[in-house]
């Protein structure tokens, strides 16, 4: 009988194995479904231009009859639900297949509208996104799945929306879209769609509309509520018409900071759907000039009439000199300062002296040296997870609370006779920067923080310590 | 300055000398100036002939941390785009929206 470590590293080198064997299996996966797709719109092209024949000859084949309006049996079959719609019909769904709609991100917002965007029949569908699946995406982010896990967005979310309709053609944008790029992307689209998740990106992708002239439709969702609107459609205002003055840094909220409940996300992409559609097909009354304010706790929601186009609006003004040349010139980081992507900023507020790493805290933990440690993120962050022996003292309210920090010292300080040190731990190693600026400052001269804080605890002490 | 939160039902405590009359409106709070209000909503007095820019004022002064985001929004009076130098009147509803840009 083999021993427990034995038996152990055995299982461990066989999931190593099966894993391998996994990824194999999935990259042959996608090369033949890249291979099917090939074939399917070569095979949708043989047919098409056939039909095309067909029609001059003085055929009674029914497939004569598709010739006026463009649509063969199948699309005719597969949107016979739309072309039942008095008021959608034959002519909107024509007007679709022939539309080009471009989504950017394929996160929260950009899965739903992704998905009914493929099954409603645009005829070509752009997908721009530079980031991979994560374990924390899946709660909202329901175009992908567990399998594509640490794959990149663009290629799980296009699989998904061509095994949805695999008649139309869906184009892979795999980068981060930036000022270099965007004219180039853009242009090559009738309506963008707005799923992204941060300022900049935002101010960045309404101005390229207002100099390429391309509808925009906007949405934006975070806790437990959401926003829409249309922007830069026929003579409507802008973003920048709405929000001439970039909110302030410290007011920009991130989903992976704040939360966010996963069906909001989903259903403000739904909304951004329909309106992309209503643009595409020329049907309806598009939400410009108004916004809509989702509440999902109240169960409310609100439109609003917002203001029209500005004169004095930068992008799109009277007398605006904004044109390409500005556009791909702007830099919208410093212009919001915050960053593009939507990895969180490390703050660097401390000298060195000042810091300690995870490492060498569990060193000293090990070791028993006497000390506090202080965990300052909010509570309900606390109560997800912690280090044992830590006090949870909010930012937020450490300086009413210095007392309870001097009287642990105290107690620490009793059984030793030596000085204890005090330790600030956070979630990523920022807010614990600002802690021990603010200890050091009301006389805690040992204050230290933990550099990076449980991110780098689970990364580089602990890695079955659970992170969110 | 009078102000309540909305389920207060008293009647306002206000004071019954009243050279100026007053109007009644509501203020109603979305996206970050709920979270710095901690507040959906709120009832708030001021003396008739105010604008939004006065109501606006008088909400900030009461929540000080507004004031970073007051020049990013956008203020709708009664569900209608509104500027700064617009009268309240009696039961208006003034919205102050800041934008998300989550996803
Ligand atoms: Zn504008």
């Amino acid at each position: 009988m083999e021993s427990n470590g034995e038996g152990a590293s055995r299982i461990r080198r066989e999931i190593e194995a099966l894993k391998d064997e996994k990824a194999r299996i999935e990259q042959k996966i996608l090369d033949l479904e890249a291979q099917l797709q090939e074939e399917a719109s070569l095979a949708h092209q043989q047919q098409q231009s056939e039909s095309v024949c067909n029609g001059c000859f003085p055929s009674v084949s029914a497939a004569d009859a598709n010739l006026a309006h463009g649509l063969t049996a199948d699309s005719i079959y597969r949107y016979s639900r739309h072309l039942l719609l008095p008021s959608f019909g034959v002519r909107a769904q024509s007007n679709l297949l022939k539309s080009s709609i471009l989504v950017v991100g394929a996160g929260g917002l950009g899965s739903p509208a992704l998905l009914y965007l493929a099954a409603c029949g645009v005829g070509r569908l752009g997908i721009v996104d530079h980031d991979v699946v994560e374990l924390n995406n899946m709660h909202r982010q329901v175009i992908h799945t567990e399998a594509y896990i640490g794959q990149p967005k663009v290629k799980s979310a296009a699989s998904a929306c061509r095994s949805i309709n695999s008649t139309i053609q869906i184009v892979e944008h795999e980068q981060a879209l930036r000022t270099s790029n965007a004219l180039e992307i853009l242009s090559q689209y009738d309506i963008v769609v707005d799923a992204t998740d941060n300022a900049p990106s935002r101010y960045m992708i309404s101005d390229c509309c207002v100099v390429l002239g391309k509808p925009l439709v906007s949405g934006a969702a975070l806790g437990l509520e959401g926003q829409l609107t249309v922007y830069n459609y026929k003579g409507g205002p802008c973003y920048r018409c709405l929000f001439p003055t970039p909110p302030p840094a410290t007011a920009c909220q991130r989903c992976s900071d704040s939360g966010v409940l996963g069906v909001v996300p989903g259903i403000i992409g739904c909304l951004q759907a329909l309106e992309a559609i209503k643009i595409a097909s020329d049907v309806g009354e598009p939400l410009s000039g108004r916004m809509l304010l989702f509440d999902a706790l109240s169960a409310r929601v609100r439109i609003v009439k917002i203001r029209g186009r500005s004169l004095q609006c930068e992008a799109c003004g009277e007398n605006t000199t904004f044109n390409q040349q500005h556009f791909k010139d702007f830099d919208y980081e410093k212009f919001t300062q915050s960053p593009l992507s939507t990895s969180p900023p490390k703050l660097k507020l401390l000298a060195p002296d000042s810091r300690i790493t995870s490492k060498e805290y569990k060193e000293r933990v090990v070791s028993g040296e006497p000390h506090v440690l202080v965990d300052v993120r909010p509570e309900h962050h606390y109560k997800i997870v912690s280090l044992p022996k830590s006090l949870n003292i909010p930012l937020t309210s450490m300086e009413a609370r210095l007392p309870e920090i001097s009287s642990a010292l105290k107690e620490q300080e009793e059984g030793t006779g030596s000085g204890a040190n005090l330790y600030v731990i956070c979630r990523r190693g920022n807010d614990s920067q600002r802690a021990v600026e603010c200890l050091r400052n009301m006389g805690f001269d040992l204050a230290k923080d933990i550099v990076g804080g449980l991110e780098s605890w689970a990364n580089d002490v602990d890695p079955n310590f659970p992170m969110y | 300055m009078e102000v309540k939160t909305e389920g207060d039902n008293l009647p306002a405590a206000t004071t019954v000398v009243k050279d100026v009359p007053s109007v009644q409106i509501k203020v109603l709070f979305f996206a970050k100036a709920r979270d710095i209000t901690g507040l959906n909503e709120l009832s708030m007095e001021v003396s008739s002939g105010s604008t939004t820019q006065d109501c606006l004022n008088k909400v900030v002064a009461k929540f000080p941390s507004l004031d970073e985001i007051r020049h990013c929004i956008v203020l709708a009076l009664n569900e209608e785009y509104t500027t700064e130098s617009a009268v309240v009147k009696e039961k208006d509803e003034l919205a102050i929206i800041p934008p998300i840009s989550g996803g």
